[in-house]
């Protein structure tokens, strides 16, 4: 006696969490069972392996009915095929797009092209991911980049739109979005350190300020990239390190006000020029894409790294920062104030996350 | 009344793409309705088209209206090549037809394709204009409504209800037709479902006129079904009731008139029970009793057993209620005369309800059932499908005549199937014979004098358990006693019936789904032989079903049998019988016996030490099973209820066959041979595997019950959850080992993990109850046996759950009732007496004289004989709001569905598409049914060519399934309407053929589409507008793009 076809179809459909978590993670469907079965839930609920098989085989089959739907998910909304309540509609889409860290590290910054998908069955089998949970999540990534990368307006409201996720994914997204729009290398050795959630936070603040769209929202330009005018003109900051009178001044404005409120004092004197000579110089590269590339290697290096070295503690880096970029209004020498603000603003705050260990 | 048909297209969403080049879609619409068809514009380059066309008229008359569908084709533009068909939406257009149901129809449809399946959808308007027409040779009925729903629809009120409506049309299968070699598949299977659907409506139409003329309004448990017959044609047949229906004047009114004993039961005019306190003459003398007391008595015992006092099933001598003899004879005499008159002149005084308006069921008598072989022939005149009707006549005046036997001049509960193999056919029919009250059934009803008598006639809930027929003249034996309820009247030992179990019953406990299950391998043969081949061994398996069915019952401690379904499938080299009923345990009839376990050969030691380790465990299952389903009815000293009184045998056979009844009835109690009833003796392994798979069924887990009546007999307290689902499963059967034995093994496994994996999918839903669960067999191939079962489950409150078995025992303590450990006994060769067909000599003979009388020469007839069943009665008196009736159900609080949504969903929550809700029972938990707005009558091909590519038999089924169910959906959706109640799954055809990568499903749907109201809704806004939307799940607001 073999089953030649077994199916269960409910009016309204059955989403069963637990089992979507497993074919969200690629497990076959032998593996999602054992998995079940190593749970216990034979001993809770009496039922048979062979129940479990058949259960399990069903809700696949109902995944794998709905996964097209989830490509696009308003069409979720407006299908008649399947009934689902809205809350279980919002939970199958919020899961289907979300991502695992390790997976989303390995990615962050390449470009979403099919060279890049060759490698994910090297990135599962450094993260432990499966290949088939590896390529949903990666096509998930490409799908929104591909949805929003000609659209105008914010970022995360048109991903939000488009894709229903939560706002908390959305803006996940929207760094996903654009660290692969702008390539930024994370995947370097001595980046390593940081996670995902640093990489969203600094890719927030610069959507935010340093794009097209930050300055103007009405402008006809969108948010994915950064400001070219902007970076053009921060060429102009490298005045704050090419001078030396102004390079000097800005120092002893710094170490007045920070004296005696600094662990570390003495060993900022000492690296006060070279951390501003490594941030303005950062500043000034912008213009070519290969230094934006690495502008997070940049940043680790020329400030992260030394401060580290020195044991900064984080509060010291933050009066240290602070006064940094507030020191510069009092130099009277040096017209373009709204410029840095605008430069150091952003930075200041990713400087502040990228610092830890 | 001819009328104008206006139809609008809106828009289509989701198109497919058709031009690969572009990737987007040039789609415009036809509009088709009869000969005349209208187009929209090419909607250019979009797969979401904006159409938004004028309103296309179509002007045609009524009947029109009423056969045809309107045919909506959307089609892709193709500038140089033939344009591609889409898809097609077909709308049944008959709700627009009645003044009280929809207006309008309008919404959106799923664009199916028989290949494709769903491909987008597109929002169209429909409207009628119907003229007032009083030509009277007219051939239309529009204004008649139809009901799937088996009970009087919740916001009407019944007048009168006439009776049985019948009517079939037979035309050639187009998949059979020459034409079929060189059209495409998807042209045929086009062609199939629009002459389906144009046979449905014809059909419908003809019932209408038939209703008309009876002055009726209304058909309720409309059942239509199809026989494909291959070469010989295509049947569409439909049974139902016509009625004259009232619509309740407010629609906020919380009990359904056909719930409320004050509003419909004005009169009872033969009160069955009169005051009690009449009845205390003295004990009636032992001769009387004798006279209507059959016992198996001790006398016959083969096997001696343990308890003198066992098979006290009859009534001693001495029972404060022996004037029921004196005066049962007469006042049923006067009842049948009266009710006869009523039913005189209908030809087949049956009925498809299964639930009736208060007082109008007064007695059952059991089931009756006939079925007969026929083989199939080319129908050669589709306007005169004499042949059909023919066959259909005689069983229903075969069901006739057991009903008569029966003491009973109704049936209800009737309805009819068919199963085809090739060229052989099996008819069955079954129902319940039953006595009406007549007021029911005439014109003019008595309005005046009966307002007085309401409350006093209550106290009848055991009424329907009383015998009909007279206990000197029983039909075939049984055990009889005296009501264990009202103590006058004389009720069976057991009860089986079609029907569901009637509101104001008293049951002790909860009731439970149980099913007997057997296969019988057959030869394969050719035409007459294999005719004859089933013919003989149908008898057989009515036998062992029943014999089954009744172990089973005793297994569960329980007493009678509702809803019950015998399904005989045909296969090539098999015959698969499943009978589903559910058990309960009335208060009114007798505690049922144990089984007790004879062995052949008492003097082998180990055989006996295995025999009573059987018995131990049967025992233990009676005990588990009482008390899992809490049944614990009150404990009656002997004294009161009497000693059976040892019925000599020649006694009760010189009665009966005084009797009238048929042939077939007669001979059921030869069946009963010389032997004890309720023993199961073991004589060879056959028997022992009957035994242990007696033993196999497993309990549903804690939290879960399931029955197949609307509601669960024992659970009143519904929330509003609810869902309805279809599980199929096939498996093949490896052809080495086929005995019959290892049949019955892998098709009993099969049904109990089908529930098995039911219970564990629904486990997030416990406390639940599987409402309405219906199972279908069929054998598609030689070694595949299919299975499809359709229910509901329903959430239930457990905390409320336990006051309903509590009352009645306390209020029975002061009653008596047989000793709880007594034992029944039965033969497993004959069964229980009550089981009255002779299994073998019958299929001969009637072979030959059906034949003859037929003057059909090519079918091959037989019947078996159907067999019958006793009724039960209820005890206990009134319990004021006790088992209760819809009207606590509906009071159910709402909690259900609105614990589900709005967890996190920020962007969802607003979902354009509203909910509908699918069940197949007459009402839904928690909600109030304010408006019916017609029929829902689908029939659907899907066909595949990529079976693998489609995710193979179980993706393909599963899609499919899920498709019929959008596309029910969204016409409830577009009637205006936000569920669909007493939904049915009438056909389930699958047939793959795996090498060739090709697979081909039938599937037809019917139910009742209706507008329901949250009760918690209707308290808060009361009076406002309670037609809108109201369920909580579905908020609608607009979705933002």
């Amino acid at each position: 006696m073999t089953s030649e076809l077994d199916i269960f179809v409910g009016n309204t459909t059955l989403i069963d969490e637990d089992v979507y978590r497993l074919w969200l993670d690629g497990y076959s469907v032998t593996d999602a069972v054992a998995l079940r079965v190593r749970s216990g839930i034979l001993e809770q609920t009496g039922a048979t392996a062979a129940v479990l098989q058949s259960d399990t085989m069903d809700h696949y089959r109902t995944f794998h009915m709905l996964e097209r739907l989830l490509h696009a998910p308003p069409k979720l909304l407006h299908q008649l095929i399947f009934q689902i309540p809205p809350s279980r509609q919002a939970l199958l889409i919020e899961r289907y797009y979300a991502f695992d860290e390790a997976f989303v590290r390995e990615v962050l910054g390449k470009k979403l092209s099919k060279g890049t998908k060759k490698d994910l069955d090297d990135i599962s089998t450094k993260t432990g991911i499966t290949l088939k949970s590896c390529r949903r999540q990666f096509d998930n990534f490409k799908r929104v980049f591909k949805v929003v990368e000609e659209m105008r307006g914010s970022l995360v409201d048109n991903i939000q739109q488009h894709f229903l996720l939560s706002d908390r994914l959305a803006r996940d997204y929207a760094a996903i979005v654009f660290f692969a729009n702008n390539r930024f290398e994370t995947g370097k050795k001595k980046l390593q350190y940081l996670s995902f959630g640093d990489f969203a936070f600094c890719a927030e603040l610069m959507i935010q300020n340093w794009t097209l769209g930050a300055v103007d929202s009405q402008m006809d330009d969108m948010d994915m990239d950064l400001d070219k005018e902007f970076l053009q003109d921060l060429k102009e900051l490298k005045v704050l390190v090419a001078d030396k009178d102004l390079l000097d001044l800005h120092k002893s404005l710094v170490c007045t006000a920070l004296r005696g409120k600094l662990g570390v004092f003495s060993e900022m004197e000492a690296n006060f020029k070279n951390l501003s000579r490594g941030l303005v110089n950062v500043a000034a590269k912008l213009t070519h894409n290969k230094d934006v590339r690495d502008l997070f290697v940049d940043l680790v290096e020329k400030f992260v790294e030394p401060c580290r070295s020195d044991h900064w503690p984080l509060s010291d880096v933050r009066f240290f920062l602070n006064q940094y970029s507030v020191s510069v209004h009092s130099l009277d020498g040096f017209r373009h104030q709204a410029l840095w603000d605008r430069y150091m603003g952003t930075l200041r705050g990713c400087l502040l996350r990228l610092y830890h260990d | 009344m001819p009328g104008k048909l206006k139809v609008k297209i809106v828009a289509g969403r989701h198109l497919p793409v058709m031009d690969r080049a572009s990737d987007l879609t040039d789609a415009f619409v036809e509009v088709k309705f009869g000969n005349t068809t209208f187009k929209t514009d090419v909607y250019l380059k979009s797969l979401n088209p904006q159409w938004n066309s004028e309103w296309f008229k179509f002007e045609v008359d009524d009947e029109d209206l009423q056969d045809e569908p309107l045919q909506i084709t959307v089609l892709d533009h193709d500038t140089y090549s033939a344009n591609d068909a889409i898809g097609k939406v077909y709308i049944d257009i008959d709700p627009l037809l009645y003044s009280e149901a929809a207006t309008v129809i309008s919404g959106w449809f799923p664009i199916y394709d028989t290949i494709h399946g769903i491909r987008g959808e597109i929002n169209v308007v429909v409207k009628v204009d119907l003229f007032n027409d009083l030509n009277r040779f007219r051939q239309s009925s529009c204004g008649v409504k139809f009901f799937c729903t088996t009970s009087i629809p919740k916001c009407y009120r019944a007048v009168i209800i006439h009776g049985f409506v019948e009517e079939l049309v037979v035309n050639e299968d187009p998949e059979y037709q020459w034409i079929d070699r060189i059209r495409t598949p998807r042209a045929s299977n086009e062609a199939r479902q629009r002459l389906i659907s144009l046979m449905s409506g014809e059909l419908q139409r003809k019932i209408g006129l038939k209703v008309l003329e009876m002055r009726g309004n209304a058909v309720v448990g409309y059942l239509q079904c199809f026989d494909l017959e291959g070469e010989s044609g295509l049947v569409v047949r439909a049974i139902g009731t016509a009625c004259t229906l009232d619509k309740l004047s407010s629609p906020a009114a919380f009990l359904p008139a056909c719930n409320s004993p004050s509003k419909e039961m004005k009169e009872i005019p033969f009160n069955e029970d009169p005051n009690p306190n009449t009845h205390s003459s003295g004990p009636s003398t032992p001769l009387k009793n004798q006279t209507y007391s059959f016992s198996p008595s001790k006398s016959y015992s083969r096997q001696s057993s343990s308890s003198d006092t066992d098979l006290s099933l009859t009534p001693k001598t001495g029972m404060g209620s022996g004037s029921a003899g004196k005066e049962g004879g007469p006042f049923k005499a006067l009842l049948r005369q009266q009710t006869q008159s009523a039913l005189e002149q209908r030809e087949f005084p049956f009925f498809t309800l299964t639930a009736f308006p208060p007082g109008f069921l007064v007695h059952v008598g059991g089931v009756v059932s006939a079925r007969s072989v026929k083989l199939l022939d080319r129908i050669h005149n589709p306007d005169e499908p004499e042949t059909r009707d023919a066959w259909w006549a005689e069983i229903r005046q075969e069901i006739k005549s057991h009903a008569k036997a029966l003491g009973c001049h109704a049936v209800v509960g009737y309805s009819e199937s068919t199963s085809i193999c090739e060229e052989v056919c099996i008819l069955s029919a079954s129902g319940t014979a039953a006595v009406l009250n007549p007021r029911f059934l005439q014109d003019g009803t008595v309005e005046g004098c009966l307002e007085q008598r309401l409350e006093e006639n209550l106290p009848t809930r055991c009424g329907f358990c009383h015998i009909p027929y007279d206990e000197l003249n029983m039909p075939f034996p049984a055990h009889l006693t005296y009501c264990y309820n009202c103590r006058k009247q004389k009720v069976p030992d057991v009860l089986f019936t079609t029907i569901d179990l009637p509101t104001d019953a008293t049951v002790i406990g909860k009731g439970c789904l149980i099913q007997a299950r057997l296969c019988r391998l057959k030869k394969k043969a050719q035409a007459e032989a294999n005719a004859t081949a089933i013919s003989n061994l149908l008898p057989f398996m009515e036998y062992e079903v029943h014999t089954q069915l009744m172990n089973k019952l005793k297994l569960k401690g329980m007493n009678a049998l509702f809803g019950l379904r015998i399904q005989i499938t045909v296969g090539e080299n098999m015959l698969m019988g499943l009978a589903s009923a559910t058990g309960v345990y009335l208060a009114a009839l007798p505690t049922p016996g144990g089984i007790q376990i004879a062995g052949k050969t008492p003097n082998d030691g180990s055989y006996e030490q295995h025999i009573s380790h059987m018995q131990k465990k049967i025992n233990d299952t009676i005990a588990k099973n009482k008390e899992l389903y809490e049944i614990n009815p009150p404990e009656i000293s002997e004294e009161i209820i009497g000693s059976p009184i040892p019925e000599p045998r020649q006694r009760s056979r010189l009665l009966r066959s005084q009797s009238e009844s048929s042939d077939e009835v007669t001979e059921l109690d030869l069946s009963h041979g010389k032997k004890d009833a309720f023993v199961l003796e073991i004589d060879d392994t056959d028997a022992m595997e009957d035994v242990h798979s007696l033993l196999t069924d497993v309990p549903p887990p804690s939290g879960f019950y399931s029955c197949n009546t609307e509601i669960m007999p024992g659970i009143n307290n519904w929330t509003s959850e609810i869902q309805m689902f279809t599980s199929v499963r096939v498996i093949r059967l490896s052809s080495l080992n086929l005995t019959n034995q290892a049949l019955n093994k892998n098709f009993n496994d099969l049904c109990e993990n089908l529930l098995k994996s039911l219970y564990f999918k629904l486990r997030s839903m416990i406390p639940c109850c599987l409402c309405h669960v219906n199972f279908t067999v069929s054998l598609p191939e030689d070694e595949l046996i299919q299975v499809t079962v359709t229910a509901v489950a329903i959430t239930f409150d457990k905390n409320q759950a336990l006051q309903t078995t509590k009352t009645p025992v306390e209020k029975s303590l002061q009653r008596a009732s047989t000793d709880n450990e007594e034992l029944l006994q039965f033969p497993l060769e004959l069964c229980s007496d009550s089981f009255p067909s002779h299994p073998f000599p019958p299929a001969k003979e009637h072979l030959e004289s059906a034949s003859s009388n037929s003057g059909i020469p090519a079918a091959q007839r037989d019947r078996c004989s159907s067999w019958i069943e006793l009724i039960k009665l209820k005890a206990q008196t009134i319990r004021r709001g006790s088992i209760k009736t819809t009207v606590t159900v509906e009071k159910a609080s709402p909690v259900g569905d609105g614990n589900f949504r709005n967890r996190s969903a920020p962007p969802c929550a607003n979902s354009t598409v509203g909910v509908v809700k699918m069940t197949p029972l007459s009402f839904i938990p928690g909600a109030k049914i304010t408006k019916y707005l017609g029929i829902i009558n689908m029939f659907f091909i899907r066909e595949t060519t990529s079976l693998r590519e489609e995710g193979g038999v179980s993706g393909f089924l599963h899609a499919f399934i899920a498709e019929v169910f959008a596309m029910v959906r969204a016409h409830v959706a577009a009637l205006g309407g936000n569920a669909v109640v007493s939904y049915i799954m009438k056909q389930c055809v699958f047939m793959e053929n795996p090498n060739k990568n090709q697979a081909q499903c039938l599937i037809n749907v019917s139910g009742d589409a209706v507008v329901f109201v949250r009760e918690s809704d209707l308290e808060v806004v009361s009076s406002q507008q309670p037609t809108t939307n109201c369920q909580s799940s579905c908020t609608e607001s607009e979705v933002t793009t």
